[in-house]
C-alpha cells in the first residue's frame, strides 16, 4: 500500500502565502510512524495551513512533503487514500443526522450500502452516539459533534489522522473523552498529527512536539525536552492584604533563591519555580512568617511562557492580516 | 498563566475503549468508490437535505405561486383582455421562472458547505474530485421537479389546460430542467467566489430577476421600446419560454429549442470547469 519509508510524514521547506501574508514559511517535519506528533502554536501561526497542505487540500508554493512515501502534490490521490482530516470547523454535515453522515462517508470510501450502515451503527455505538443517531447534527452539543467528526475519520481506519485543534471550545469532560479516543488510536498504531494551542494538550498526548510561530518551526523535541529548554514553571501567590506584599516578596526570594515578580494586581506575586515540592515549601514558609494567602498555584510553563522563552515575544493574538489568511485557509 | 495539574481520565466517559478498539480493528480498506457511485451518493445527500430542510423548497416555490395568482388576476384583464387568456400566456413562463429561481440555491448551498468545513472532508477523500458538484445536481433536480409540479398543478387548478396534454408538459419540464442544470453552474461559480451564503443569494437574485423579467414571460416583446425589445428577443430565457409555450400549447418553433440547447451547452462548457477548478482550490 505504501512505500517503505520509516516516516509517516517527511516534509521539508513547505511554504505557503496568502496574498501578502507568508502563512507557512519553510516548515520541516519528520513524524515517525505510529506516533502522536503535536504542532503547537497560537492562532495564525500556520498550523492549519500546514495540515491542509499535508492533507492535499492546499498546494504548497514551495518545498515538498511525503506522506507514507507518497508525494502530496504528484501523488495526491494516494495520499487521500491514507489520511483522514478532522478540521477546526467540525467537518460533518449539520443538515444530516449522525447516522446519515457516517453512511455517507462509508459509501464514498467504497463500502457497499449494507456494510456502510453496519459500520455506521458500530461507530455510533463506540462513540456513545447511538441514542442521538437519528437526530440532525445541528442539534448536537459541541462534544457530540466532535466525536461524530472523529468517528467519520475512522469509517475506514486511516494510516494517519490529522486533528486540527480537536478540543478547542469543548468543556473539560468532552475534552477528556476526545483525549482518551486519541490515545486509543495511537495504541492501535494510527499515526496522529495534532494541532493545538494548548501546551497541556500536547504534553498529555504527544510523543514529539514542534512549536510553530509565524510560519516557522522554532523548537522541536519531546514535551520534557521542550519544557526543560523553556525553564521552570512558576509559583503564583495572591495575598489577602496588599500591605504584606513586601514581606511576601522577601520570604519567597529567600526561600526559592529567585527574583520575585510583582504583578499589576497589588496582591499578586509570581516567581520561577521548577518543582512543586519547593513551591509548596515556599508557601509554607510564607504562612509561618504570618503572611495571609488568598490563593496560590504551582504550574508548568504555559504556552505564553514557552513562547516568551523561545521567541522573546509573547504569544500575542494574531494580527488582522494573519486572521484573514487563516480564515481563507479554513474556508 | 499557569495550567492546573493533569486531569484524571473522564469518569463515565461516553465512549467505550473496548468498543473503540474493536471499531478500529474491524475495518479493511474497501476498493475505491467508482465515480458513478460517488456521484449517486452525493445525490442521495442532496435529497436528504431536501427532506431535512424543506423550508428551502418553500422559499423558492412561494414567489412563483404568488406571481401566477397576482399577475393573472391583477393584470390579466388589462394586459390580455381576460384573466383566462393571460393565465394561458403566463403559465409556461412562470414554470420557467420557478425552476430558474431555484437554480440560485445551488450556489447558496455550495457556499453553505464551504462555510461549514464539510467540504474539507469531501476534498480529502479518495474520490473522483467533481463528484460532490455533479452529485449535488441530482438533489437539485428534485427541487426543480417540485417547483415545476407546483406551478403546473396550480395552473390546472385555476383552469389552465395545456393543448399538447401531459406529454407536452413533460417535454417542457424536461427542457426547463436541462437548462436549469446548465444555469446552476453559473451560481455554483458565484457560490465559490463570494464570501457568504447571503451574498450568493443577493447576487444570484440580482442577476436572475432582470434575466427573467426582461423576457417574454409577462408581455409580448413587440409592446416594448425598440432597444428593450431587442434585448428581450436575444435573451435565452425568452427562447426557453417560447419553446415551452410551443411544447405545451402547440406551435413549437425548433429554432427556440436549438438556441436553448446551444446556450445550455455554452454555459456548461464555461462554468462547469470553472466551478470545478475553484472548488479544488477552495
Amino acid at each position: 500500500m505504501s512505500a517503505a519509508s520509516p516516516l509517516a510524514i517527511d516534509a521539508s521547506g513547505l511554504r505557503k502565502a496568502f496574498d501578502d501574508v507568508q502563512a507557512v514559511d519553510g516548515v520541516d517535519l519528520a513524524v515517525a510512524r505510529g506516533s502522536i506528533y503535536g504542532m503547537l502554536g497560537p492562532n495564525g501561526a500556520g498550523k492549519t495551513t500546514t495540515i491542509r497542505m499535508l492533507a492535499t487540500l492546499l498546494r504548497p508554493d514551495a518545498g515538498s512533503a511525503r506522506v507514507f512515501g507518497h508525494d502530496i502534490v504528484s501523488e495526491a490521490d494516494s495520499v487521500r487514500g491514507l489520511v483522514s482530516l478532522t478540521g477546526q470547523l467540525a467537518s460533518v454535515d449539520e443538515d444530516l443526522t449522525g447516522r446519515e453522515n457516517l453512511v455517507l462517508i462509508g459509501r464514498l470510501l467504497g463500502l457497499g450500502r449494507p456494510e456502510a450502515k453496519a459500520r455506521a451503527a458500530e461507530l455510533l455505538e463506540a462513540f456513545g452516539l447511538a441514542e442521538a443517531a437519528g437526530r440532525l447534527v445541528k442539534n448536537y452539543s459541541g462534544g457530540m459533534r466532535r466525536r461524530l467528526d472523529i468517528a467519520a475519520s475512522i469509517v475506514v481506519t486511516p494510516e494517519i489522522m490529522f486533528l486540527d485543534e480537536p478540543t478547542t471550545g469543548l468543556d473539560p469532560r468532552s475534552r477528556n473523552q476526545v483525549w482518551d479516543i486519541i490515545r486509543t488510536f495511537a495504541r492501535e498504531g494510527t499515526t496522529i498529527l495534532l494541532c493545538t494551542q494548548y501546551l497541556e494538550e500536547a504534553d498529555q498526548l504527544a510523543d514529539g512536539i514542534a512549536v510553530i510561530d509565524h510560519g516557522k518551526v522554532i523548537a522541536e523535541g519531546t514535551p520534557a525536552q521542550l519544557k526543560a529548554s523553556v525553564g521552570s514553571g512558576s509559583l503564583e501567590v495572591r495575598l489577602l492584604d496588599p500591605e504584606q506584599r513586601p514581606e511576601a516578596e522577601r520570604v519567597l526570594a529567600q526561600s526559592l533563591g529567585a527574583t520575585v515578580n510583582l504583578e499589576a494586581d497589588p496582591t499578586a506575586l509570581s516567581v520561577g519555580c521548577a518543582d512543586a515540592d519547593r513551591g509548596a515549601e515556599a508557601v509554607a514558609e510564607l504562612a509561618r512568617s504570618g503572611v495571609r494567602i488568598a490563593d496560590f498555584s504551582v504550574g508548568q510553563p504555559s504556552l505564553d511562557e514557552v513562547f516568551l522563552a523561545l521567541t522573546g515575544h509573547p504569544a500575542e493574538e494574531q494580527t488582522a492580516e494573519e486572521a484573514v489568511a487563516e480564515e481563507e485557509a479554513a474556508a | 498563566m499557569s495550567t492546573g495539574p493533569a486531569t484524571a481520565p473522564a469518569a463515565g466517559a461516553a465512549t467505550d475503549e473496548a468498543a473503540l478498539r474493536k471499531a478500529l480493528a474491524t475495518t479493511k480498506r474497501p476498493p475505491r468508490a467508482s465515480a458513478i457511485s460517488a456521484v449517486l451518493t452525493f445525490g442521495w445527500r442532496g435529497m436528504l437535505k431536501v427532506r431535512h430542510v424543506p423550508e428551502q423548497l418553500l422559499d423558492v416555490t412561494i414567489t412563483p405561486v404568488m406571481f401566477v395568482l397576482m399577475f393573472t388576476y391583477l393584470f390579466g384583464g388589462a394586459i390580455a383582455g381576460s384573466t383566462g387568456a393571460y393565465r394561458d400566456f403566463l403559465l409556461p413562463g412562470v414554470l420557467v421562472l420557478a425552476v430558474l429561481f431555484t437554480t440560485v440555491y445551488s450556489g447558496v448551498s455550495l457556499n453553505t458547505d464551504l462555510t461549514k468545513g464539510v467540504v474539507d472532508r469531501f476534498r480529502s477523500l479518495p474520490i473522483w474530485s467533481p463528484a460532490p458538484l455533479v452529485g449535488a445536481l441530482l438533489g437539485d433536480a428534485v427541487r426543480y421537479l417540485v417547483a415545476a409540479t407546483v406551478i403546473v398543478v396550480l395552473g390546472v387548478i385555476i383552469g389552465y389546460r395545456p393543448e399538447e396534454g401531459p406529454l407536452g408538459v413533460l417535454a417542457a419540464v424536461g427542457l426547463v430542467v436541462l437548462f436549469a442544470f446548465a444555469l446552476s453552474w453559473v451560481f455554483t461559480t458565484m457560490g465559490l467566489l463570494l464570501r457568504s451564503p447571503n451574498a450568493v443569494m443577493n447576487a444570484g437574485f440580482m442577476s436572475i430577476f432582470p434575466l427573467t423579467f426582461l423576457s417574454n414571460v409577462y408581455v409580448q416583446p413587440d409592446t416594448l421600446p425598440a432597444g428593450l425589445e431587442a434585448f428581450v428577443n436575444a435573451n435565452p430565457v425568452s427562447h426557453l419560454v417560447s419553446a415551452c409555450r410551443g411544447l405545451m400549447d402547440g406551435g413549437l418553433d425548433s429554432e427556440n429549442v436549438i438556441v436553448v440547447l446551444a446556450t445550455a451547452i455554452a454555459l456548461t462548457a464555461i462554468f462547469a470547469p470553472l466551478t470545478n477548478r475553484l472548488y479544488r482550490r477552495a
